[in-house]
């Protein structure tokens, strides 16, 4: 159906890290040309290094140095780098067990073609020119024809002047979001500063925004009805913190509109009244700027407060 | 078949505060862990399987703690499981643990629940700027606040109520040592002075931001039987779901919270819970919460939870201590808090709970809610097996 919209969306928040006294050694050393290791209870280094032993669950804390030489353990062509890979040129993601280690590190190589990559070839790290304590500090591996490393790992106390503590780690999700049919309706009838609900066939209760479908019911819904503009506040707060990326000043009121012929209410800010004067029952309707999709606020109509019967079931 | 009775015989939390940056979220999750184990004398080997649970995947950006957490919980080589039920999730983390010993899947089962609020995006993770949709005018409290004021006006319950409540549950934290708020110097003037955020819920009526982890370990009669400490046995347990908007929606008193309740009492063979229940740990996030929760609970009449809340009966003193480890009002991590409920229930019918422990507390209830008022999960837990 061509009349159903659809747009992007990008979730995206940069989340802190609290390393602990493993992970702040691990990516203090990288920041040092260092490259660390646990020991466990078995005698295994794992590469990167862990809190906790796999097997026994014990704490581990006896930190070891293994080379930046190591061997492709396995690999995978990569011929389309997306958004923020370690290379912006087709690589392969590599495991690299590192001399020294017993578990494989998964990272980026840097090679020409899938043909110059094969499963024990030699590599060796090449060190970002800025190092932040991050695994980005290795820009990536490149092939090694040179000695291999020192096979048995050398003790190392883990400790660095100014550690790194915390990292920030960006997680994004992006997404294209679609609201479907009912939405759209509901959308295209808000052009013409109309709001078209859908009522369910089974329960009769008219849903506004309408969703496609009665959340009660689980019937589908499709008969369109015309609600408001009118409606009332039936209760509301006054927001006196300032809310992220909306420009509106505080306090301000939120509430909850009935619109009249609508069985649910809608949330929308009150203006063109003092804040401390809204009140449960209060007729609002709603008010347009020039080119936005939703009523930017609602105002009241005059009419006299509808009685708390009215639309007590509608909070 | 009968259902194997299921006993709380470890219990561990860690002590909450606003941030732990000297820990990963993996040595968080360990040090209530192990608190656990030490309390139940058990070793991970004990442990059979893992149940984890925390808030949603953007409050805090790990998507899967099973697969980040197994090593630090020693999971490694067993069954373990994430429970995904918002801010309920603690509690219904807990219930699928001990749905597991009941069914005789598992005999010993270690339930956790974590949030680091501090690394965290908890107030705008669930904001998101869904195309085409009007963005959200509020934070978490701006949600809440109006269902406050629709309560009020329902109950005809006085402005006052509510700062009672925040006033009795900060000086219950100070009996607990793993509460987040200890505010020495509180009084009920101070509390009734802070400004309004939403307006009607005050900035000192609102739960603090917290870092913490909670624990519990779940087994059943033959580990009940070794345990170096009184077991805390489950009597009954419920969860219940329900749209977040829907005509008909009663956001004051819910109807899942009603019917999760009234399976829980069904289970437990409690007729009247104002006098057979002798604590209660409820999920109290706004102050306003206490009262609303009362009655939605079975605790009082429709319109009158805040009388008993008014009265002092939900006082550590009073007949009906709600919260006496100081709730979520002293101490929100929101992955765990609904556990922690479920814990410090546990830890007053176990005669563990030190100094706010209920003298002679045999029964009591732990609940937890979450998302829009639409998910409830409760157990009713006491100090004898349950009969039959």
């Amino acid at each position: 159906m061509s009349d159903v919209l659809s747009a992007p969306l990008v979730v995206e928040f940069p989340f802190t890290r609290s390393l602990g006294p493993v992970q702040s050694a691990f990516l203090t050393g990288l920041r040092e040309r260092t490259v660390l290791g646990v020991r466990t209870e078995d005698g295994t280094v794992l590469v990167p290094p862990v809190e906790y032993d796999p097997v026994t669950a014990n704490e581990i804390r006896d930190l070891v140095e293994v080379a930046p030489t190591g061997t492709v353990t396995t690999w995978a062509w990569n011929p389309s780098p997306g958004r923020d890979q370690p290379l912006d040129t087709p690589f392969a993601w590599v495991l690299v067990r590192l001399d020294g280690a017993g578990t494989a590190l998964l990272h980026a190589l840097d090679a020409p073609g899938p043909d110059a990559v094969r499963t024990g070839m030699r590599v060796r790290i090449r060190w970002a020119a800025t190092r932040t304590g991050a695994i980005a500090d290795i820009a990536c591996f490149e092939p090694h024809d040179g000695e291999p490393g020192a096979t048995e790992p050398a003790e190392h106390t883990g400790e660095f002047a100014d550690p790194v503590t915390g990292i920030v780690t960006p997680a994004r999700l992006d997404y294209v979001h679609t609201p479907g049919r009912a939405q759209s309706a509901y959308l295209a009838a808000l052009e013409g500063h109309r709001t078209v609900g859908e009522r369910c066939p089974a329960c009769r209760k008219v849903y506004v925004p309408p969703r496609g479908a009665c959340p009660t019911c689980g019937v589908a819904t499709a008969e369109q009805v015309e609600v408001g503009p009118r409606g009332t506040v039936t209760t509301f707060c006054i927001v006196n913190i300032k809310a992220k990326n909306l420009d509106i000043e505080v306090p301000y009121v939120y509430a909850h509109i009935a619109l009249d012929g609508a069985d649910l209410a809608l949330h929308g800010r009150i203006a063109g009244i003092p804040y401390d004067q809204v009140r449960m029952g209060l007729r609002v309707e709603p008010v347009w700027v020039e080119g936005a999709r939703h009523p930017d606020h609602y105002r009241p109509t005059g009419e006299p407060d509808a009685d708390y019967d009215t639309y007590k079931e509608l909070v | 078949m009968s259902k194997e009775p299921v006993a709380v015989v470890g219990i561990g939390q860690t002590k909450h505060v606003a941030a732990r940056h000297d820990v990963s979220i993996a040595g968080l999750v360990r040090e209530a862990a192990v608190r656990a184990l030490e309390d139940a004398g058990l070793a991970w080997s004990d442990i059979d399987a893992v149940v984890i649970g925390k808030a949603p995947d953007f409050f805090e950006g790990v998507m899967m703690p099973e697969l980040y957490l197994a090593d630090a919980l020693g999971a490694v080589g067993k069954p373990m499981l994430r429970v995904h039920t918002a801010g309920s999730v603690g509690g219904s983390t807990a219930l699928v643990a001990a749905n597991l010993v009941a069914a005789r899947v598992h005999r010993t089962v270690l339930t956790l629940a974590f949030e680091k609020q501090s690394e965290s995006n908890a107030m705008w993770g669930l904001s998101l700027p869904v195309p085409f949709q009007q963005p959200l005018l509020a934070g978490a409290g701006g949600f809440f606040a109006p269902h406050v004021r629709a309560y009020m006006r329902r109950t005809g319950a006085p402005d006052a109520v509510g700062s009672l409540v925040a006033y009795k549950d900060r000086r219950n934290a100070l009996k607990n040592p793993y509460a987040h708020l200890h505010d020495h110097d509180i009084t009920l003037e101070k509390v009734r002075a802070a400004p309004m955020l939403w307006d009607p819920i005050r900035y000192s009526e609102t739960c603090p931001s917290s870092d913490g982890a909670c624990a519990m370990i779940l087994t059943d009669r033959e580990g009940a039987a070794r345990s170096p400490h009184p077991p805390a046995w489950v009597h009954g347990g419920a969860m219940r779901s329900e749209p977040t908007l829907f005509a008909g929606k009663d956001f004051v008193s819910p109807q899942a919270g009603k019917d999760c309740a009234a399976d829980v009492y069904r289970q437990a063979r409690i007729t009247d819970p104002r006098r057979e229940i002798d604590a209660v740990e409820m999920y109290v996030p706004f102050s306003w919460y206490e009262p609303m929760w009362l009655e939605n609970l079975g605790f009082a009449d429709e319109g009158e939870g805040w009388k008993l809340t008014e009265a002092g009966v939900t006082e550590l003193d009073g007949d009906l201590p709600v919260n006496p480890s100081g709730g979520v009002l002293s101490t929100n991590p929101i992955g765990a808090s609904g556990m922690i409920r479920f814990a410090e229930a546990a830890l007053q019918v176990r005669g563990r709970a030190g100094e706010h422990q209920i003298d002679g507390a045999t029964r009591a209830l732990g609940h937890a809610y979450g998302g829009g008022a639409q998910f409830f999960a409760m157990w009713l837990v006491g100090a004898e097996p349950p009969p039959g």
